[in-house]
């Protein structure tokens, strides 16, 4: 049996009743929510039993110039559904996003990685340092504006 | 001067000794056949490492499928000297942060006991260097140099790796010493003699046969000490880059490999020497070497199919091993065979070629036994798992094993 | 009485013979014992996500082939999968067919490779290595016949797969097909079940189901701790669905159970590349998409594999051009060693490289 993709909507209805004031809007597939509470919807969706998202796919990041999206793939082995959730930072100075080191562990190379490559600092990471490239590196490599 | 020393028995010793004296004063001639005996010892330490070298390497290039060294002489058998010749050639780089004499005398100090070993070692009939009537002690006690050796190569380096390395090594060398000694005495006691020629002697029925467990033993606390797998933690390759040589280089490094391949030369004659009759064969008198050469051969050959097979073991594992299986092994062993020699032996204590055979059923029915139980006890507790392919993918809840 | 001895700290890598390429580890030890482990890596960052926003859809294919270049005909699988998906085509049956037989005969590769360096960081001198090099080489042999290459070969585009099989692949693939179980059965006589293997491996480093979930740990790692989780069972892409094989489980999820899970992915690999050979079909093996490609703007797709070391997958995004504007990697090899902590803490010097080689990572892919 192929796992199924929750529906944008579906996920909405079920995170908005779990964290007040946290989804923003939705789209076909995805879920966008508000970016401070990205910790806490991990969390609900992790340990919420009809939703069970206990494995984190990936992190990404986009740089899109004006602002940056953060998309996190999950997936449920349980009840064998996927979703995707993704949160919008505006700007491109100081960005960041409460880390999800706690809710997934496998964040944690994920996390310094985009922070590594993009500069989206993850607050409440425990190592929060450069990954691929050297410590006193300048800049962020994956960014649209670095050449 | 008289000439009063062990090595006067020895034909080429004598001979020198006096060619020399007839024109030249007699303490020159001393120093002179001095030099040939060690000159012959060395170089034989040397060749045979050299031999064995290449006999590894083909061979293991054959367990793996492969071909092995064969392109410089015939089938290859030049490689060992263009290898050497390589490595003299080759930049000696001594650490900044070495101790520099200490690093410098370690690799000799290493080659020595694979040489000094030699020594007793009978060839054929009346050919040993020097017919020691402690031999067995004598190479026990130059074996154990190779611990001091290893630790001084290791401390020397400065090296974490090479530290972890010679610490091991030491904690190897003194643990295997103990069963190694043990499982000796057993032989000691048979023969009745440690005179290696002696031993020799003793064989009518070949040591392999009458003493089994000091067999088995022996050979793997020779294994230890020479650090070949499956005990090779000192120089554990995947773990600790080379162990306690990783700093080495150059003629030091030459050096080193010729001590541990040299070292399983050596070995291989003392297990032929003490277990498989020494030069006894067909025609011992006139082909005693040839036989000799044929064992040694057939024990390295052991050697060297063992480390093509076994994976290491850990060093704590590889402690366990020596305490609590090879030393019971060797002090029931010694255990059987005293009482055996106590009861078999006639009024002037010397063992007919019936009680050897007799000691020969005894100990193998009690080796087998004894390894069976050991076996057991430990393939016990390692039990692989068995899995049957289900239909289709198995359940999937979380957590839940199947 | 535990002795303690002063604290040691020693770089394990990123040159050291068992790191499997440029891999650093700063591990404290407590004599033999592992007290503190900090992994290090970026030796081989080439930037390939920044280098695919340079080039066209079918130029990043070969920049796949250099992420884990030990089974770059799955990493192809991966990639091609997310930019059919992000065109929303679907390949020919007979491309299907024959990119699920060539991403198996490369998970036995890569398998093999897998199993060999565990062992032979067990210290087995490189017999099981060989031997697995010896199978590894005519699978080689086999890809050189299907597109020149051996090690990076670029055999997928979006759409299907560069060429059709040249006439004497399929004989040489029954042969390869009838040597397999002989070569695989000689690894497994020598080491299945040899006592110092079991030793060394049972019950070393386990990994509790919750902490491989937690860590986000895919492919045979997950599986040895008994989560029946297989991409291609649970997502089935190319010609997956249609194929019959199972999916090997651990018990405990230690050091033997990754390498027993490797070994019997081994045989379910076999028997998919029967039931491929049995099922193909003539027929295209390529849509006709242009060279150069412009996708919707706006759109978007994460296509995955389960490729030999685990999860793979391509998140692209397009806004339109020649290029994608994002392709983020996920990899799994990085994603696994985040439980190397875990795993390590408390063991001794030896289980250490043991351990890792069980986890067995590729740099190429780590780093990216």
């Amino acid at each position: 049996m192929p796992v199924q993709a929750l529906t944008g909507a579906e996920l909405a209805e079920r995170l908005s009743a779990g964290v007040p004031a946290s989804v923003e809007r939705w789209e076909e597939e995805v879920v966008w929510v508000e970016p401070s509470k990205v910790e806490d919807v991990a969390r609900f969706l992790r340990d919420d039993s009809s939703l069970d998202f206990q494995f984190l796919n990936a992190i990404s990041a986009i740089d899109f110039i004006e602002y940056f999206d953060v998309v996190y793939h999950l997936t449920s082995f349980r009840l064998q559904h996927t979703a995707v959730i993704k949160t919008r930072l505006h700007g491109r100075e100081s960005l960041s996003v409460p880390s999800v080191y706690h809710v997934w562990r496998g964040a944690d190379f994920q996390e310094r990685e985009v922070w590594d490559l993009m500069g989206v600092d993850f607050q409440g990471h425990p190592n929060m340092k450069r990954i691929m490239l050297w410590e006193g590196f300048e800049g962020h490599p994956l960014r649209k504006d670095f050449l | 001067m008289s000439p009063d020393n062990v090595l006067y028995g020895t034909p080429v010793y004598r001979f020198v000794y006096e060619l020399v004296g007839t024109v030249l004063p007699c303490w020159i001639s001393y120093v002179a056949a001095g030099l040939v005996i060690m000159f012959i010892l060395v170089n034989a330490v040397l060749m045979g490492a050299a031999v064995f070298v290449f006999a590894e390497r083909r061979l293991i290039g054959r367990f793996h499928n492969r071909i092995g060294p064969n392109r410089w002489g015939p089938f290859g058998t030049f490689q060992p000297f263009a290898d050497v010749l390589k490595l003299i050639f080759k930049e000696d780089i001594t650490p900044a942060a070495a101790d520099k004499i200490v690093f410098l005398a370690a690799p000799i100090v290493m080659l020595a006991p694979a040489i000094l070993m030699l020594a007793v070692v009978p060839f054929a009939k009346n050919t040993a260097l020097a017919d020691l009537n402690v031999g067995i002690l004598y190479i026990l006690a130059v074996t154990s140099l190779s611990s001091v050796a290893i630790l001084m190569a290791g401390w020397s380096s400065n090296n974490r790796y090479a530290m972890f390395g010679a610490a091991r090594g030491v904690a190897v060398l003194i643990s295997y010493e103990v069963p190694v000694v043990l499982c000796l005495l057993g032989v000691v006691m048979v023969a009745g003699s440690m005179s290696l020629a002696d031993v020799v002697e003793a064989q009518a029925v070949p040591f392999l046969l009458v003493q089994p467990l000091a067999l088995f033993v022996f050979l793997a606390g020779v294994s230890a000490e020479l650090n070949r797998t499956p005990f090779d933690v000192a120089e554990a390759e995947s773990e600790l880059v080379a162990g306690y040589h990783t700093e080495y280089s150059g003629v030091k490094f030459a050096l080193i490999q010729a001590a541990e391949f040299g070292g399983v030369v050596t070995a291989s004659m003392v297990v032929v020497t003490l277990f498989l009759g020494g030069w006894a064969g067909p025609l011992a008198d006139y082909l005693g070497w040839f036989w000799f050469l044929l064992k040694v051969g057939a024990v390295a050959f052991i050697f060297i199919w063992v480390r093509a097979t076994y994976p290491r073991l850990r060093i704590d594992q590889l402690m366990a091993f020596a305490w609590k299986f090879l030393l019971p092994l060797s002090i029931i062993n010694l255990f059987a065979t005293s009482l055996e020699v106590f009861f078999l032996r006639d009024s002037q204590g010397v063992l007919a070629t019936n009680d050897l055979w007799i000691m020969t059923g005894i100990n193998l029915a009690l080796g087998a036994g004894c390894i069976a139980l050991f076996g057991s006890m430990i393939r016990e507790k390692i039990k692989p798992v068995t899995w049957q392919p289900a239909a289709g993918t198995a359940s999937l809840t979380v957590g839940e094993v199947t | 009485m535990p002795i303690h001895t002063e604290p040691m700290t020693i770089n394990v890598g990123p040159q050291h013979p068992s790191t499997h390429g440029v891999f650093r580890l700063r591990v404290t030890f407590d004599g033999e014992e592992i007290l503190e482990v900090e992994p290090v890596f970026g030796y081989l960052h080439r930037g390939t996500e920044k280098l695919a926003e340079e080039r066209t859809y079918v130029q990043i294919v070969t920049l796949t082939d250099r992420l884990d270049y030990v089974s770059s005909m799955i990493n192809n699988q991966g990639y091609c999968l997310a930019v059919e998906k992000l065109l929303g085509v679907e390949p020919p049956l007979r491309a299907k067919w024959l990119r699920t037989m060539v991403a198996e005969l490369q998970r036995i590769a890569s398998h093999l490779m897998g199993i060999g360096f565990f062992l032979q960081d067990l210290g087995t001198l490189g017999t099981p290595l060989m031997y697995g090099f010896r199978t590894r080489e005519k699978i080689l042999d086999l890809f050189e016949m299907l597109c020149g290459a051996r090690i990076t070969l670029t055999y997928m585009r979006p759409g299907g797969v560069f060429s059709d099989t040249p006439p004497d692949f399929w004989p040489a693939l029954e042969n390869f097909m009838q040597e397999l179980p002989t070569e695989i059965g000689e690894i497994e006589q020598l080491v299945m079940e040899n006592e110092i293997v079991l030793v060394r491996t049972k019950g070393v480093s386990p990994l509790s189901p919750e902490m491989a979930i937690n860590c986000s740990v895919s492919g045979p790692v997950l599986r040895a701790s008994g989560i029946a989780w297989d991409w291609r069972k649970m997502e089935p892409y190319d010609a997956y669905e249609w194929v019959d094989f199972d999916v090997p489980v651990g018990a405990n999820g230690d050091n033997y159970d990754r390498f027993w899970v490797r070994m019997q992915e081994i045989h379910q690999s076999a028997r998919i590349i029967h039931q491929c050979m049995e099922h193909i079909e003539p027929g295209p093996v390529r849509l006709d998409l242009p060279l150069v490609f412009r996708p919707e703007p706006g759109a978007e797709a994460y296509g995955r594999v389960e490729a030999s070391k685990g999860e793979l997958a391509f998140y692209m995004l397009s806004d339109g051009g020649v290029s994608p504007y994002r392709c983020k990697i996920r990899s799994p090899s990085l994603i696994n060693l985040t439980v190397t902590e875990h795993l390590l803490v408390g063991w001794k010097l030896a289980d250490m490289i043991v351990t890792l080689g069980s986890l067995d990572i590729n740099m190429g892919e780590v780093d990216r």
